[in-house]
């Protein structure tokens, strides 16, 4: 935690709580407040937790939840530095303000790293606090008292006061400052590490009202929003005026819409008394469009264009190191392969909604939103109102996987909300979702690698055809410059090229390192073939060569040995049956280590089956919550699979998708088992939303060719090349 | 056109356009959240719901054709012995990531626990195959349903 003023003092405060009791809340100082130089500092300093005199504590869920378990594994750092009996908690969502909670975006796998020492540090303070208290009532020194279960004791006397007895005296007192608290020692935690149920279970298995789609408001309305197939379409002329009569819609009009795929949309809104209404008007809907510049794109040309730009050298370096022409020259084997891959949706299953109230110039808004922040600053933007006049609140959300990372949604229904001057629920159908959707985009690579007379990797090159736009790469379309094997080969060369595209693009669970796992694993792969050596040992070889260095914060011993482990416990090496195989791919990415093995085998006709999964990953000291840690490795493994397997976006103009069927999930026939395994380490602990993702695909295609002799060398995979 | 339902017991009437689906009448008409949307097409299972206590997709069933079968749904399935046994099970093993599909698993697992009370893995494949779980818990979904097998009722 860095503490920019040493003097900087967090405050606890009381006040009455509804129901006559008191609070007691961590809270900032109103002349911090107005301190706006101290703005990012503020961030840190937070109102988290409510204690009631029924001893009933509220503890504030500071980050969007998603299903990565954040509203029950973050509190529970709280409660268990606090010592709060579990069973008195109450988790409350906490409301949109950056400004006191610091970070309230659910993306990168950070919300654990952010938050997690600094929640830590909220908790210890509060129970510093209530321990003090008790110690001026009983007048003994606090050193003598300690807290447990919600209660503070006083052993030598025998004496306890439970929190609620307390919390309005510890409120009077002043507050410890947040870096002095002490922690607790890892083996005095009473939650973190422990397998807890989600704090929302009870309304979910009920069927309770819990998401985005489920607002509801007195005399709300419901829309859709009609757009382009064309990515950037606009409407030029339309039947609006007819749709508008159709029963129960209220209001049907055009929005012009802005060029930027962050912006509104061109499209036709539809405002109804019932979804089903607007949805059914939304049929008879005739719209001519103009489908400008982006008609012309799609996937058969931009395979050819790939081709062609691996006939010259690459438009821009990515990184250098040695001299490649040198190294390939003094090479005696040299392997090249070509990898691609195509563009993938998110396929969340709650389809993107909004409700939005606007009233007196001011928006009220309910969104399922990872980056509700960011959502309001576009709404404010887009409408030309200040961010001041929208209020947010965020609800829990039936996935995210990054696409809510993109508030497009948000924007839609707060445009609609002020159009119609009504309470108005956007919701989108399935056939939206995929083809409006920021897609994580395709990509080619043509690798080159060098083996010297001792097998080792002397010379690696990689050139990637990727998407841009106006020259610059889409989003979530760059290779980043540090890629493995970087730092472990004498000469190293990555370029790119850009194939000219307008195609919404963003952030995919494990955004760039859900594609370069697959392809640069595969190809280190293929080069420990050609060397004759075994994969894993080939691995492990590479990141422990004396003359390495290593990039971006990597450490290879961390690697090495998440690798090793995985290696024991899958029984790497022994001789399977034909027709089976295994393999082995790792990836560093979002601050976590995992190595995974797959099991797999193909029967004559080709079709494949997934036998089963081992992973082991190192996300540093701690896992904080044991049952979402092995749900986000699990999820995140049968996602790499369904990928690999099934998900493809076909481009013709736009995304050629509308439904599950045609971008397959997964489904419970066909499920491995997945063993997974923690190797902690002394290191800060980091988020698991992500860093499992990337290796399974690899470690897939690995297994396929030891089954068949048959290399993947394109996403998804055809069953027909094993038949 | 007015429909009278039977919805978890009780009866229960919705004013909607003949062709509107279940799934719509049940959440936008009779405010019953649980029931979720998910493809609209009766591909995932996300809006099962029971009628006559078979498992129906609410998103491609007209009310018209509901007549006067007894709808059972998310928020009234814990009153029938088998789904408070899967409920119980669910909040146990931690099943939901997001939750969003959790309904309609439940739902199909009820059907299928009345079909199969100690299903195989084969059986539990089979009958849960046609509801996606995005967030892909699918490992749990399975040690809940086989906890709540071996639990008595
Ligand atoms: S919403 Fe009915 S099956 Fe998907
Ligand atoms: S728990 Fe998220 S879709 Fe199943």
């Amino acid at each position: 935690m860095q503490i920019a003023n040493p003097q900087r003092r967090r405050f606890l405060q009381a006040s009455a709580a509804l129901g006559g009791g008191f609070l007691l809340s961590l809270y900032l100082p109103p002349w911090r407040q107005a301190n706006a130089a101290e703005t990012d500092d503020m961030a840190h300093l937070s109102a988290h937790i409510r204690i009631h005199s029924s001893g009933m504590i509220e503890i504030m869920s500071v980050i969007p939840e998603i299903g990565q378990s954040i509203k029950t594994s973050l509190t529970m750092v709280i409660a268990d530095e606090l010592d709060a009996d579990w069973a008195n908690v109450i988790v409350e969502t906490a409301p949109l303000d950056s400004a006191t909670y610091g970070r309230q975006s659910a993306g990168g796998s950070r919300s654990i790293p952010s938050h997690f020492d600094q929640h830590r540090r909220i908790g210890a303070a509060a129970k510093q606090m209530l321990i003090a208290a008790a110690a001026q009532q009983w007048q003994v020194p606090a050193s003598e008292c300690r807290a447990s279960n919600s209660r503070v004791l006083h052993q030598a006397s025998g004496r306890s006061k439970t929190y609620g007895e307390l919390a309005a005296a510890a409120a009077k007192l002043d507050a410890p400052t947040l870096d002095k608290v002490t922690l607790k020692k890892p083996s005095e935690f009473t939650l973190i590490g422990k397998f807890t149920t989600g704090v929302d279970n009870d309304a979910i298995v009920t069927g309770q009202p819990l998401f985005g789609i489920d607002v509801d408001l007195p005399d709300m309305l419901y829309a859709v929003f009609h757009k382009c197939q064309v990515f950037g379409g606009k409407v030029r002329r339309s039947n609006v005026a007819q749709i508008a009569k159709l029963p129960g819609v209220r209001h049907a009009f055009v929005v012009d819409g802005v060029d930027d795929f962050q912006g509104i949309s061109s499209g036709i809104a539809i405002v109804a008394d019932s979804w089903w209404q607007a949805e059914k008007a939304r049929r008879q809907l005739e719209v001519e469009w103009d489908e400008g510049w982006a008609k012309q794109q799609n996937s058969p040309s931009f395979d050819q264009q790939a081709e062609q730009l691996w006939q010259q050298p690459p438009a821009a370096t990515l990184s250098r190191e040695g001299d490649v022409t040198q190294g390939f020259s003094e090479c005696s084997k040299v392997i090249e392969a070509e990898y691609r891959y195509p563009f993938i949706a998110h396929g969340q299953l709650e389809p993107n909604n909004c409700t939005a109230v606007w009233q007196q110039h001011k928006l009220t808004m309910w969104v399922p939103s990872q980056a509700p922040d960011r959502g309001r600053r576009q709404v404010a933007d887009a409408l030309n109102i200040n961010e001041d006049d929208i209020t947010v609140h965020v609800t829990r959300m039936g996935g995210g996987f990054g696409r809510r990372l993109f508030n497009d949604y948000m924007v839609e229904a707060a445009w609609i909300a002020k159009q119609a001057q009504a309470p108005v629920k956007l919701l989108w159908n399935r056939q939206d979702d995929f083809q409006h959707d920021y897609y994580r985009p395709g990509g080619y690579h043509k690798f080159k690698a060098g083996l010297d007379a001792n097998g080792q990797l002397h010379a690696f090159s990689d050139h990637f055809v990727s998407f841009g736009h106006n020259g610059r790469p889409l989003l979530a379309a760059s290779m980043h410059a540090s890629e493995f094997p970087i730092g472990f080969v004498p000469h190293l060369q990555y370029g790119s090229s850009l194939i000219a595209a307008q195609i919404p693009t963003g952030w995919l669970r494990a955004p760039t390192s859900n594609a370069m796992g697959f392809v640069f694993q595969c190809m280190l792969d293929e080069v420990a073939h050609a060397a004759g050596q075994d994969p894993l040992a080939f691995q492990l070889a590479l990141l422990r060569r004396s003359d390495a260095k290593p990039a971006n914060g990597f450490a290879p011993q961390r690697m090495a040995a998440v690798l090793e482990r995985v290696g024991q416990l899958s029984g790497w090496g022994k001789t399977l049956p034909k027709g089976q195989g295994k393999g082995i791919a790792c990836y560093y990415s979002h601050a976590g280590y995992f190595a995974e093995v797959v099991h797999a085998s193909v029967d004559a006709k080709g079709a494949i089956s997934i036998e089963k999964v081992w992973a082991v990953g190192d996300v540093g000291q701690f896992i904080v919550n044991p049952s979402g840690a092995q749900h986000q490795v699990q999820g995140s493994i049968l996602e790499g699979l369904s990928q690999a397997l099934y998900q493809k976006v076909e481009i013709d103009g736009g995304a050629q998708v509308s439904n599950y069927h045609q971008h397959k999930l997964l489904t419970m026939d066909a499920v491995p088992p997945v063993e997974v395994e923690f190797l902690p380490s002394d290191n800060p602990t980091t988020g698991l939303g992500e860093p499992a993702l990337p290796p399974v695909i690899p470690a897939l295609c690995n297994a396929l060719f030891v089954a068949t002799g048959k290399r993947v060398r394109q996403l998804p995979i055809k069953p027909e090349m094993f038949a | 056109m007015k429909y009278p339902l039977k919805v978890n017991g009780q009866q229960l009437e919705a004013d909607v356009d003949a062709d509107t689906p279940l799934l719509w009448v049940l959440r936008d008409t009779l405010k019953l959240k649980g029931t979720k949307f998910g493809c609209g097409m009766a591909q995932c299972g996300a809006c099962t719901v029971h009628l006559d206590g078979e498992p129906v997709r609410s998103c491609v069933t007209p009310i018209s054709r509901v007549g006067d079968k007894a709808i059972t749904t998310i928020e009234g399935i814990g009153t029938d012995a088998i789904g408070a046994k899967l409920q119980q099970a669910w909040k146990i093993l931690d099943v939901p990531q997001c939750g969003y599909c959790q309904a309609g698993q439940i739902m199909q697992a009820v059907s299928l626990l009345r079909q199969f009370p100690k299903p195989t893995e084969q059986q539990i494949g089979d009958g849960m195959k046609r509801n996606f779980c995005r967030c892909a818990a699918y490992h749990r979904i399975k040690q809940a349903i086989q906890h709540a097998a071996e639990q008595e009722a």
